[in-house]
């Protein structure tokens, strides 16, 4: 069976998705093919459409774009930039980024899953990036969404899998690709979600702030197909302790 | 979605659960696991449906043990050093249906009866005496003995004396569950016995449990009506146990899952094994097998409740409860009435453990448990 990642009407075989700001525009488009990458995010606010150093022409057309709506602070100002996105020519695909933070730059989950609604309506592919709880992720399938993006960490903190316990309860209980963003800071932390049984992996900072931009996209490439292919093998045993002869809590059976 | 996976139950909401859960009874041969298809199964956060086959498959009656291990540090990571105790109050036995397995069956000649509101409320005043603060009504079936009124006036007779009341009835339609809400109760236990179409024909000769998704459909139309929670099982033995248990665990992850606010719980009623028969059918439901149903249930599903009832004699309750169940009945008398004066109707089944209330009471304590009487506020 072919391992394919299935978001709205796309279908992608790489499950790692590279965020494209941080980056000097001269790496972008190496570290995208190193990287395996079949999703860039792209923030709006920062592309310089049509004019100077565009960022679209370091993007190859076979990779989708994700739009993110990044600088929105409530889920009106997020729905007008996804609107903006699409006239722009960027497609259907939005990540809904709301922060009105700007200490912790922690997503409003409340305001995201109202912008969900009302793009998810207007025919957009919606992947909102909450903190991940499960009563918002599933606030956010009955909003329309394509996918949910919890954060690992605080965005950029590059800390790692911080709220693995969490994040596993969207996987194991929301049916919608779960797509593991921000604090990702090493390839052993995309490996980590991907065994965990995460859908897909987003990575910046931690690519764009590497010494070898181009050699950590790969790094990052062969770590999700590295943890993906071990979910997919299903993790062996690790023993918690020692086998025990006796049987302290079964010896009461009589047949 | 994606196209492979092997650890979620994925829950299709397009289709309807029956189709959704039915559509894997066999989707696994039980006797293909290996001893390390269970121990991989027991390192599991989050059981798979292959995973959960594994730990009813026969390779895992090897593993009893480490089951028994992991199942007692997951109900305690839930339910803490907690037991709830409960009773069962059958306010009739009058039935429409002919199950073969059943003792009520409507082709039995057996003493039927009928509670008045009177008898109820005294029968609920003395079980109230004990101590108990949990109630589950039962009937038989029968819409024209036992109607929607009157299971609803039961409950709101048992309002005054409970603070938990569940009913084990027939199905019922999704306003008529409202109404006995509004009436008091809010659990429904409902068990499909087998999950097995085939046999379930087989064994439901006539009356309107015959209709098989009817009765399967009942939880959700429970919890449409507005019920807190809801109860499902399997009559062990009747089919194939390790199928039946099998689809009952994704039955009830598919309605916790459909449902997340609702409280499922299982119940584990079993048919006896003829005695001196044990070699012959590897159907027969044994202590050991039992318990591993429930171990599973219990492993599937850590916070979900598992009853034990006076089916079972008290040595093999006093070591479940704690370890995979976490509800214990206790006094239960299982004829019409009994419990403030001498049972009116003949009863359903023979109980194998009599202890009242204190003695189960002390069991508990003697085994490092509490007991909870009530554990809800009614608003």
């Amino acid at each position: 069976m072919k391992d394919v990642l299935k978001i709205g009407p796309k279908e992608f075989s790489s499950r790692f998705f590279l965020g494209t700001g941080k980056f000097s525009l001269d790496k972008t488009a190496a570290a995208i093919e190193k990287s395996g990458t079949e999703m860039v995010t792209l923030a709006l606010r920062r592309a310089n459409l049509g004019g100077e150093g565009n960022i679209l022409d370091y993007i190859p057309k076979t990779v989708t774009l994700l739009p993110n709506t990044s600088g929105a602070r409530t889920a009106e100002e997020a729905v007008r930039i996804a609107r903006l996105a699409r006239e722009l020519g960027c497609g259907d695909f939005i990540k809904i980024e709301v922060i009105h933070d700007s200490k912790y730059l922690m997503p409003d989950n409340y305001e995201t899953a109202k912008a969900t609604e009302t793009l998810a309506k207007e025919g957009f592919v919606v992947l909102p990036y909450i903190s991940p709880d499960l009563i918002a992720a599933r606030d956010l399938v009955n909003a329309g969404a394509a996918a949910v993006m919890p954060l690992a960490a605080p965005i950029g903190s590059n800390k790692g899998l911080l709220t693995r316990d969490f994040i596993k309860m969207l996987i194991d209980e929301i049916d919608l690709p779960i797509v593991v963003d921000a604090g990702i800071g090493k390839p052993s932390h995309a490996c980590e979600a991907m065994e965990l049984g995460a859908d897909a992996v987003l990575a910046n900072t931690a690519v764009a702030t590497a010494r070898d931009v181009v050699a950590m996209a790969h790094a990052f490439k062969l770590a999700v197909e590295s943890g993906r292919e071990a979910y997919l093998a299903g993790p062996g045993r690790v023993l918690e302790f020692a086998g025990e002869a006796s049987s302290p809590l079964t010896g009461f059976l009589q047949d | 979605m994606q196209t492979m996976d092997v650890t979620k139950l994925r829950v299709d909401n397009t289709r309807p659960l029956m189709d959704e859960v039915l559509s894997h009874y066999d989707d696994y041969d039980f006797s293909s696991f290996t001893d390390a298809d269970v121990l991989r199964a027991l390192e599991k956060e989050a059981l798979s449906p292959e995973d959960y086959a594994a730990l009813l498959s026969p390779a895992a009656e090897r593993h009893l043990e480490e089951m028994a291990q992991k199942a007692r540090r997951e109900t305690a990571c839930h339910f803490g050093n907690t037991a709830s105790l409960y009773t069962p109050l059958y306010i009739a036995n009058y039935c429409v249906n002919h199950c073969t397995y059943c003792g009520f069956n409507c082709t039995n000649k057996i003493h039927r009866a009928k509670l008045t509101y009177e008898e109820i409320d005294r029968e609920l005043h003395s079980i109230a005496e004990s101590g108990l603060r949990e109630i589950l009504i039962l009937t038989g079936e029968s819409r024209y003995h036992s109607d929607v009124e009157y299971i609803g006036r039961a409950c709101e007779i048992a309002k005054h004396y409970f603070t938990t009341i569940g009913i084990e009835v027939y199905p019922m339609e999704t306003e008529e569950y409202a109404q006995i809400q509004r009436y008091g109760a809010d659990f429904v236990s409902v068990y499909q016995e087998t999950y097995d179409r085939a046999r379930y024909k087989e064994v439901h000769l006539s009356g309107p449990k015959a209709d098989f998704a009817y009765r399967f459909n009942a939880q959700e139309r429970a919890l449409l009506g507005g019920m807190r929670g809801v109860g499902v099982g399997a009559l062990l033995g009747l089919g194939d146990f390790r199928r039946d248990a099998f689809a009952a665990g994704l039955h009830a992850q598919a309605l916790q899952r459909r449902y997340p606010h609702a409280e499922v719980s299982f119940s584990v009623p079993r048919l006896r094994p003829y005695i001196n028969n044990a070699e012959n059918n590897p159907n027969d439901v044994h202590e050991t097998q039992l318990l591993q149903v429930m171990l599973s249930y219990r492993l599937l599903m850590p916070f979900a409740g598992i009853s034990i009832s006076t089916r079972e004699r008290a040595g093999f309750r006093d070591h479940v409860v704690g370890m995979c169940a976490t509800k214990i009945s206790a006094g239960s008398k299982v004829g019409v009435g009994g419990h403030d004066e001498d049972a009116k109707g003949d009863e359903q089944f023979e109980i194998s453990d009599p202890r009242g209330v204190h003695e189960v009471e002390r069991m508990l304590y003697a085994r490092g448990l509490q007991p909870v009487y009530r554990d809800y506020i009614r608003m």
